[in-house]
């Protein structure tokens, strides 16, 4: 269902999909079956001059099978949706697949910090690019995030990529994403966190990888200490 | 409450009362019952008018509301907060556990009272006090708690970050004070129940509305306390400086989350338990039919009781819990669709065969499983971790959780009240405006919630007072589903007009029309006079059989009172 509306732009976002797909074809025949049994029910028994209502107790074997069956038709759909979702889990939130960079996300009231590890790839570094509010990353390279807090709770949230999760004051949580298509996206901090919380809105800039080249370029600052200091060294 | 004329073999120690020990300082279960209600019903309104004000603000952002004012982010939060909080502490917990459990329990269970009056009576004084609290916090230095109603720390836990430092604590208080005055009626609905039964009521002939109060007031009784504690703690940190979950000085934010949902997720089987045995009483009466299976319908409660401790992180999935975690709770989480499946196949079950008449209190409680049933289904979806990942915090799981909140605290209680009204007053509603009353508030609550699904489903996340800072989300369409989502709850609290009018005119009318068994129903309550007096019962009635006894075999009448000897 959320394919209706959001582009799926991570490797793991189809899957929530498939997996959102797969309940729902579970559950929502279930639904309408009983919705129609029930109203049916309800219209075939209506209140009859001279028709006497039968005494069922329900107690007896026969009788009880009618819920005994679908109840144990209900356990083998959730074994199906239970290894769906254990599957997606797994590979969203428990299993770590190597990082082509690694990148430091900050959320405090109420914006979010974004530390790309810049030109060397190597987070913690003099050439870190660090932004406000505006992520870019490189479409197809797979990358780890450390997520971490200032002050309250965050929740680090990108609807395009299905992922979610919250930051931590005092912990650093890392997880990953690998982005399968290009545009630029809301980036949303879904934990209440005081008054701005409405205000804490950020973007995901996804990009081919010569934009993305182009815009380490821009941006990083060894770039601009070289430019800087060029003139000083001709002198 | 009109007093009825009391029959001469009243107890001698229900006598004449002055207007202050019978309206104020009652003992009298009915009366606290009473209180309970219009309090509950009271809160309900304040919690109302809150939903009117924030979702004008979501459908036209930054206009001046009529009858509140402009909303700011602050007030928003605030709002938000309290309406969660207020709906569920305040609403479903006094209305549906503490008015019809007083009402109801001794009424059928044939006795004169509760075994501990002046506990019930404290009871209910420390809740007022606590709603007394509770509404004053809005109006403190700072404004309101804008929190969320789950509090977490360390948003909660400290005024530089909530903004809110004396409204935070005053919430909090009013929240424990609360858990006290449950725990006081819930000691006393059980206690009552296993020792005051009339003779010869079996445990298999009490009414399911009455075992699912019982139930549900075990399960708040063994899932309070953790929160208790928490509350304690978190009331310490915000006020002397101590640190249970400032991480900065060693402590855990999330430790709080496993206390308030350890408490949190059997709290909604707390309110939904009383609201399916109302149904299941109603759907009884007026189908004509036995309770299909009603053993196993009660050892289905049990078990869902039992499960609903284990399944409080599915709650926490995203949260910064162990991921391997999450495993397990999406399986006791799947694990609990079984019961709850299962005593919807029973309601189902229960009409096949019946006579059904669709009165107001009968339209109510067929609506209630309708309903719910759209609240379960949806539940899968959020009890699915790798699911959740997408859905958690998003529209889709506010609007999944009012599809089971708004049929057990709002759905259920007006099934509840129009069945009893003629018991709580002697009178009878009117069915014509009950009906109207009816489609007019389940039309538009579909109205509202489902374009609320479509919202989450787009990613709108939760608590946010306008999306005109998420691009994504900010779109046309997307507005004029807010609009339409923010004109339906228009309209259906309009509808509640009718209510009022209803029971006013009701209430007004000088012939008591309700005699003592309107419905031909079975249990205990209806022996009594409508109302029934103080005492209950002239004298206190035999129980002989079952609740469920319609279309007996070999008896004329379909139905067979339970006092009635065979």
């Amino acid at each position: 269902m959320p394919h209706l509306y959001l582009e799926a732009l991570s490797t793991y976002a189809s899957d929530i999909d498939n997996l959102i797909l797969l309940i729902a074809a579970l559950v929502i025949p279930w639904f309408i079956l009983c919705e129609l049994i029930f109203f049916y029910f309800i219209f075939r028994f209506r209140e009859k001059d001279g028709v006497r209502t039968e005494y069922i107790t329900g107690e007896n074997k026969r009788h009880k099978r009618w819920i005994t069956y679908p109840h144990l038709l209900v356990l083998v759909c959730d074994l199906f949706i239970l290894v769906g979702a254990v599957q997606v889990w797994y590979d969203v939130k428990q299993r770590l697949p190597e990082p082509y960079e690694t990148v430091r996300i900050v959320g405090q009231q109420w914006a979010w910090t974004f530390v790309h590890p810049g030109p060397d790839h190597v987070l913690d570094t003099a050439d870190d690019i660090t932004t406000v509010d505006e992520f870019h990353v490189e479409v197809g390279k797979i990358y780890h995030f450390k997520l971490e807090s200032r002050d309250v709770l965050h929740s680090f949230s990108v609807p395009v990529f299905r992922l979610k999760q919250d930051a931590i004051p005092g912990r650093i949580i890392t997880g990953w994403f690998e982005a399968t298509g290009v545009g630029e996206y809301d980036i949303q901090c879904a934990e209440i966190c005081g008054i701005g919380h409405g205000l804490m809105a950020a973007r995901i800039f996804i990009e081919s990888p010569e934009n993305h080249a182009a815009w380490i370029a821009e941006k990083s600052p060894f770039q601009l200490v070289a430019a800087a200091t060029i003139p000083i060294v001709e002198d | 409450m009109a007093e009825s004329v009391q029959p001469e073999s009243a107890h001698a120690h229900h006598g004449e009362q002055s207007f202050w020990s019978k309206y104020v300082f009652s003992t009298d279960h009915k009366m606290i019952a009473m209180q309970y209600m219009f309090t509950g019903m009271a809160m309900a309104l304040i919690g109302g008018f809150m939903v009117y004000v924030f979702r004008m603000q979501l459908a036209f952002p930054g206009i001046e509301v009529p009858f509140y004012g402009a909303v700011t982010p602050a007030r928003y939060n605030t709002l938000v907060t309290l309406h969660g909080t207020i709906m569920i502490f305040w609403v479903a917990m006094p209305v549906l556990i503490a008015a019809f459990g007083n009402f109801l329990i001794p009424l059928m269970i044939g006795c004169d009272d509760m075994v501990f009056p002046k506990i019930n009576r404290f009871s209910y004084q420390i809740f007022l006090l606590s709603a007394i609290v509770l509404v004053a916090s809005f109006f403190v230095e700072g404004g309101g708690f804008g929190g969320a109603w789950t509090a977490y720390p360390p948003l909660s836990a400290k005024a530089e970050y909530s903004l809110t430092g004396l409204g935070s604590s005053l919430w909090l208080v009013a929240v424990a004070l609360e858990f006290v005055a449950f725990l006081l009626g819930g000691i006393n609905f059980v206690t009552t129940v296993m020792n005051a039964r009339a003779p010869g009521m079996k445990m298999y002939d009490i009414p399911m509305v009455i075992w699912m109060i019982v139930i549900a007031s075990v399960l708040f009784m063994a899932s309070v306390g953790p929160l208790f504690a928490g509350a304690v703690m978190l009331f310490m940190d915000q006020n002397i400086g101590t640190a249970f979950f400032d991480p900065n000085k060693g402590g855990d934010p999330i430790l709080w989350q496993h206390l308030f949902w350890f408490f949190g997720h059997p709290e909604v089987y707390v309110v939904l338990l009383p609201a399916m045995g109302i149904s299941a009483d109603i759907i009884c009466t007026f189908a004509r039919k036995q309770l299909f299976a009603y053993k196993t319908f009660l050892y289905t409660t049990f078990g869902t009781g039992v499960l609903s401790f284990t399944v409080w992180a599915h709650h926490q999935f995203i949260a910064g819990i162990d991921p391997r975690m999450a495993n397990i709770f999406t399986v006791t989480t799947l694990l609990i669709s079984i019961p709850i499946a299962e005593m919807c196949f029973i309601y189902i079950a229960t009409l096949y065969g019946g006579s059904i008449r669709l009165t107001t209190p009968m339209l109510w409680a067929l609506a209630f499983v309708a309903e719910f049933l759209i609240g379960g289904v949806t539940g899968v979806f959020l009890g699915a971790s790798g699911a959740d990942v997408y859905f958690h915090d998003t529209y889709f799981v506010l609007a999944h959780f009012h599809y089971t909140f708004f049929p057990i605290a709002i759905i259920g209680t007006f099934a509840g009240f129009t069945f009893w009204f003629p018991k709580m007053f002697g009178k009878m509603m009117n069915e014509t405006l009950g009906k109207i009353h009816f489609w007019g508030t389940i039309i538009p609550f579909n109205c509202i919630f489902i374009p609320l699904f479509v919202l989450g489903a787009a990613g709108q996340h939760r608590r946010i007072y306008s999306y005109e800072n998420f691009p994504d989300l900010a779109l046309p369409q997307y507005q004029d589903m807010r609009v339409f989502a923010t004109t339906a709850l228009l309209v259906m609290l309009g509808f509640q007009l009718v209510f009022f009018y209803n029971c006013f005119i009701s209430w007004r009318k000088k012939e008591m029309d309700a005699g003592r068994n309107p419905w031909r129903s079975n249990t205990l309550e209806w022996v009594a006079e409508s109302p029934p007096p103080h005492g209950n019962f002239p004298e206190l009635p035999h129980c002989y059989r079952g609740p469920y006894e319609y279309g007996t075999p070999g008896r004329e009448e379909d139905y067979f009172p339970q006092n009635l000897p065979a």
